[in-house]
């Protein structure tokens, strides 16, 4: 029978799907005053984490602090449930370093529903969304499977994994979102029907096993840290879990029998058999697809992670598989460790539709359909992450759309979540893509200790951080401006540092220097340098770390400044909208189609096309200049 | 990673190629003043007041060795033909000062000028007007292609291969980096500061000794290394005459005129010359041309090219294929002479030509076929010499021993940042800028590179 439809209500911004990507969009929507319905198709599944149960890691959780620092949700959320906290690449410079934290998978999906259930402006509903309201290439509202139609003035898709989602474990395939939920369908049809462009991705998931069941014994031990760290900058250390009340993760590894159980039934393996046709990522293999692809290697490692304090269930990190799930039983049992394990649920991959991201501009709207936004795994991406971030910037864009505002956009040397958004747009995936901390040109600058400095202004702009919060960062801004200026003023004599330095063994001075120029030696650190001034030490932990990292990494980051100067020049030079490509004389033939299909908005982003080189980009520039395009734009 | 070029400071000679009295190479960008000043000893140039002529001398800040005697020009922006600040020296001329000169400013950070894009930037900062931009668009693409072009033939041999390798080294390197701070947890294996240490040194070592190839001076500064031989009286030395325009070598037709090594520096089309006219390499009872004939053997097989000069109108005889034979591993030109007589010979009856020799048919009583041995030599030295004998590279062009230069200066900071105890990440910067460049030379610099060698070296992932 034919469902009636009925008007639903009309909202400013309708965000779909309450993924990691969904709630950081509809809060962000909320908070910008906007009137928000979220949508989603089981809101048991709210800010679910259907793989690892955990938040951040190198490159990652520098965009868990960006997005705090821009008013979301993911770090306050994490930061209210984690089970365990670790900061990584200690040994390593503050460009790398990087928190992770261990959730309570539960607790994260409740917090984060609780929060949006709590939020002014704010509409939190089970439905699944089948269809667009476009008109005239505008997008204007959408349609659920119960015949309500909503009207809005932007509309957020992140489906994630639901678009026409197919669970795949060895021989037995069907239809199904993440974790056996609803998939979405007909949204999918809509969006082809509309003019998109989908492709097939895959990702997968371990099995997980019931923790009464491992002899720990035979594993090693992975504790959180004993400092206190969080994600937001928000959260006072006072907070932190002791770490007796902490959960460990446990690494175990394969062996040679694990290989052999997997190599001997690589032809029930989808993967293989060529069931799989979606692309998978290079860095989250399988694990059959890490013992076929790297034979000599005798063992991989495998992590054994706490899903939450009120489940026995284990997650099996880095075991991800599509194998049957009686294969799955033998290779688990194969692990120290694991030999008696009871499994609870068998690892899958998936297949899924992405919206290949070329389709998108740079603040996440559709090229295609007007006023329409699509973010997370549904642009190609993997990783809570990667989606919150995305999540935010297209709810931030889309309230803006609603105001009709300029976009928001982050550039490269602002932010990973920047970096994140322009390799979408400007490159396309052909994998689900991951961040890594070598995908960021400017990373000394892209720390994640220095995300307040960055960005908290721009959150402040937007409407998503309030005053209080302003208020105090920017006393720690100035805090860091003062110390930074003081101690390039004053001098440290040869009488002052001496006992210093005799203790280390290292040769007196000959000459009174500035303090900040002693504080770059290698073994000099803050604390030591105030006390030989004489005096206290007062200041904050947060401001001493800035004022350190700024001395000591003084030349590097001038290089990257420099080179961050000259990316800015270019990327103010903007490139008219619609813009004829084939009429610019002298652009190569592969130039042509690549910025046709891009269309980049500045010169820095062209550039950054693959298959557009100098030349070209020496051309653009000289048509582009001084309004002087309209000659060739008609 | 894409790397921004619309805004660095750039560099070419600006004067037309050849023999001038003065060249004048042109400097335009932010930090043209920094960089000439790191060269040039004089007034402070950074002080100088805008517009006005300074006399000095050029340094080369790796070595303090005198480079040339200049007159150096600031003009500072906005106004300049480029409306950026702008550094002209004015060289004493001769392609062997200037192409130092302009080796030397891109080894200390300038970037060498893409055709045209002095006049590029005039009009993106509004000095010119359309039409006359429109003119440089062509020149942009047209010579691009050619260049591209023309880096490829240059480099589909040894150098490319040897930069290529260099680059695998560094980036199995950073892809190590990488991983360990992409995975932390992964029982990889840690790249530690003195293993990226090591590397660097070795690189480095590498780069050295392709820089002397440039720098000691076989090329750049002393000439092309360019052996004549050829039994006596095929023409040798009226060819010579022809290839300088003037008498200089004395013209005889009594066999053996020419009895010891004559060395000439001479200049053809703007390239330098080390011409070295051999008494031969026949066998002899006589004593002093059997010193004679010792000293050609060492003249050829120094020689970076050598000019075989045959005689059309007479049979191959011993000597010639002595010559052939003793030149065999060289890179060569083999010249048939006395094109005007009646042939014995052509090079389709002569045998002991390789595939890779270039053959040329002259006549230099009546001067045909000069012209064609001048551009030829000066290809061959525009192109790089590879000298057959071993994989030896040769540095030949200022743009690569310029960024030769820039390349070495990297791994020196990542030196002097693992003395300085700085964490491996950041050290690691250097290390990048060094790939870039090095990839510059070989036209190469994909971004995604590192990725993908991430990912095929190691196993990652959950």
């Amino acid at each position: 029978m034919e469902i009636k439809e009925y008007e639903a209500g009309s909202f400013d911004v309708v965000v779909v799907g309450a993924g990691h990507a969904g709630s950081e969009a509809a809060l962000a929507a909320a908070r910008m005053g906007k009137k928000t319905l979220l949508v989603t198709i089981n809101l048991d599944m709210v800010a679910f984490m259907p793989c690892n149960p955990s938040v951040g890691g190198p490159a990652k959780g520098i965009v868990v602090r960006e997005i705090d620092a821009l008013g979301g949700q993911m770090a306050k959320n994490i930061d209210a449930t984690y089970v365990q906290m670790r900061m990584l690449n200690t040994g390593k410079g503050p460009a790398v370093r990087a928190l992770r934290a261990q959730a309570d998978k539960n607790m994260y999906h409740e917090v984060m529903k609780d929060t949006l259930e709590n939020e002014d402006n704010l509409t939190l509903r089970q439905g699944v969304v089948e269809r667009l309201v476009v008109e005239d290439g505008v997008c204007q509202g959408v349609v659920t499977s119960t015949g309500a139609i909503y009207h809005a003035k932007s509309v957020v898709l992140t489906a994630g994994t639901s678009s026409r989602g197919k669970i795949i474990i060895g021989e037995l395939m069907y239809s199904s979102g993440p974790n056996n939920s609803l998939p979405s369908i007909k949204l999918s049809e809509d969006l082809e029907k509309q003019g998109f462009k989908l492709t097939r991705f895959k990702t997968g998931t371990p099995p997980r096993v019931n923790k009464n069941t491992i002899d720990f014994s035979k594993t090693e031990e992975q504790p959180g840290d004993e400092v206190a760290n969080h994600f937001s900058f928000e959260t006072p250390d006072e907070k932190y879990l002791d770490l007796k009340d902490q959960l460990s993760c446990w690494m175990t590894y394969t062996n040679s029998q694990t290989h052999a159980v997997i190599n001997a039934n690589l032809d029930r393996a989808p993967m293989y058999s060529g069931v799989i046709e979606g692309v998978g990522p290079r860095y989250c293999p399988s694990i059959e697809d890490k013992v076929v692809r790297f034979a000599d290697k005798p063992r991989h490692q495998i992590f054994l992670e706490p899903e939450g304090r009120n489940t026995q269930e284990y997650y099996v990190g880095d075991f991800s598989t599509s194998m049957p799930e009686e294969i799955q039983l033998e290779m688990i049992h194969s692990m120290a460790g694991l030999e008696n394990a009871k499994l609870m649920r068998a690892g899958y991959a998936i297949e899924y539709d992405v919206v290949e991201p070329w389709q998108l501009k740079p603040n996440l709207e559709t090229k295609v359909v007007e006023n329409l936004f699509t973010a997370g795994q549904m642009n190609g991406t993997s990783g809570y992450e990667e989606a919150a971030g995305q999540g935010l910037m297209a709810g931030i864009n889309a309230a803006l759309k609603v105001d009709g505002k300029d976009p928001f956009i982050l550039r490269r040397d602002e932010a990973y979540i920047g970096v994140l958004i322009d390799d979408l747009v400007t490159k396309g995936t052909n994998e689900p893509y991951r961040l890594l901390t070598s995908r960021a040109e400017y990373r000394l600058i892209l720390r994640h200790d220095n995300a307040d400095l960055r960005l908290t202004d721009k959150g402040y702009d937007l409407g998503l951080i309030n005053e209080e919060r302003y208020a105090s960062f920017n006393e720690k801004r100035a805090a860091i401006e003062a110390e930074l200026d003081r101690l390039g003023r004053k001098m440290i004599t040869p009488n002052q540092a001496d006992p210093f330095l005799q203790k280390l063994g290292m040769k007196p001075l000959k000459d009174g220097i500035l303090a900040d120029h002693f504080l770059r030696r290698p073994e000099v650190h803050y604390d030591d340098v105030i006390s030989i001034m004489g005096e206290e030490v007062t200041a904050d932990r947060r401001v001493k770390e800035q004022v350190e990292i700024a001395v000591k990494y003084y030349g590097y980051i001038k290089k990257e400044e420099i080179k961050i100067d000259r990316l800015k020049r270019m990327e103010e030079k903007k490139i008219p909208e619609r813009l004829d490509y084939t009429k610019v004389s002298g652009l190569a033939t592969e130039a042509v189609q690549k910025l046709s299909k891009i269309n980049p908005q500045t010169l820095a982003q062209a550039s950054r096309i693959s298959g557009v080189n100098p030349a070209d980009i020496g051309i653009l520039s000289i048509y582009i200049q001084q309004g002087r395009i309209a000659k060739v734009a008609e | 990673m894409p790397t921004v070029t619309e805004y660095d400071t750039i560099t070419a000679i600006s004067t037309p190629p050849g023999e001038g009295a003065i060249s004048v190479v042109r400097l335009s960008g932010d930090q043209s003043i920094e960089i000439a000043s790191k060269l040039f000893k004089g007034s402070d140039l950074n002080k100088v007041a805008s517009h006005t002529i300074n006399y000095g001398h050029l340094y080369d800040p790796e070595n303090g060795s005198l480079i040339d005697e200049v007159m150096v020009s600031v003009m500072r922006a906005p106004k300049t033909f480029t409306r950026e600040d702008i550094v002209e020296i004015n060289t004493h001329g001769g392609i062997v000062a200037t192409n130092k000169v302009l080796q030397t400013l891109i080894g200390s950070g300038a970037r060498m000028a893409e055709p045209g894009e002095f006049t590029k930037r005039a009009f993106l900062n509004g000095r010119i007007d359309l039409t006359q931009a429109e003119s440089v668009m062509d020149l942009i693409r047209a010579k691009t292609d050619k260049a591209m072009q023309v880096a490829v033939n240059q480099l589909d041999g040894n150098l490319n291969h040897l930069i290529s390798n260099l680059r695998q080294e560094i980036l199995d390197t950073l892809a190590q980096v990488e991983v360990n701070i992409d995975y932390p947890e992964y029982d990889t294996e840690q790249m530690t500061t003195d293993l990226l240490l090591e590397k660097a040194k070795l690189v480095s070592q590498s780069i050295d000794s392709l820089l002397k190839t440039a720098t000691s001076g076989q090329i750049l500064q002393h000439g092309l290394a360019t052996a004549i031989v050829g039994k006596p009286n095929v023409g040798k030395s009226s060819l010579l005459n022809r290839l300088l325009d003037e008498d200089k070598a004395i013209v005889t037709d009594v066999a053996g005129t020419t009895r010891d090594i004559v060395e000439q520096y001479i200049n053809i089309d703007g390239v330098p010359l080390k011409l070295i006219d051999t008494a031969g390499v026949r066998e002899t009872d006589d004593v002093v041309e059997k010193i004679g004939v010792e000293r050609s053997r060492q003249a050829l097989k120094d020689a970076d090219l050598v000019i075989v000069v045959l005689d059309s109108s007479r049979d191959l005889e011993e000597e010639d294929r002595e010559l052939l034979e003793a030149t065999s591993d060289k890179k060569r030109i083999i010249i048939f002479n006395k094109d005007d007589l009646v042939h014995k010979i052509s090079p389709k009856n002569v045998d002991q030509l390789k595939e890779d020799d270039i053959v040329l048919v002259t006549s230099a009583i009546k001067n045909d076929g000069i012209e064609t041995i001048k551009s030829t030599i000066s290809d061959i030295f525009n192109e790089g010499i590879e000298d057959n004998n071993s994989s030896n590279v040769i540095i030949t062009n200022a743009r690569q021993a310029g960024l030769l230069l820039q390349a070495k200066d990297s791994l020196n900071e990542v030196i002097n940042g693992i003395e300085m105890d700085m964490p491996i990440d950041l050290v690691q910067i250097d290390m990048t800028t060094c790939w870039e460049t090095l990839g510059e030379i070989i036209g190469e610099s994909y971004p995604d590179e590192l990725i993908t060698q991430l990912f095929s070296q190691f196993c990652l992932g959950k």
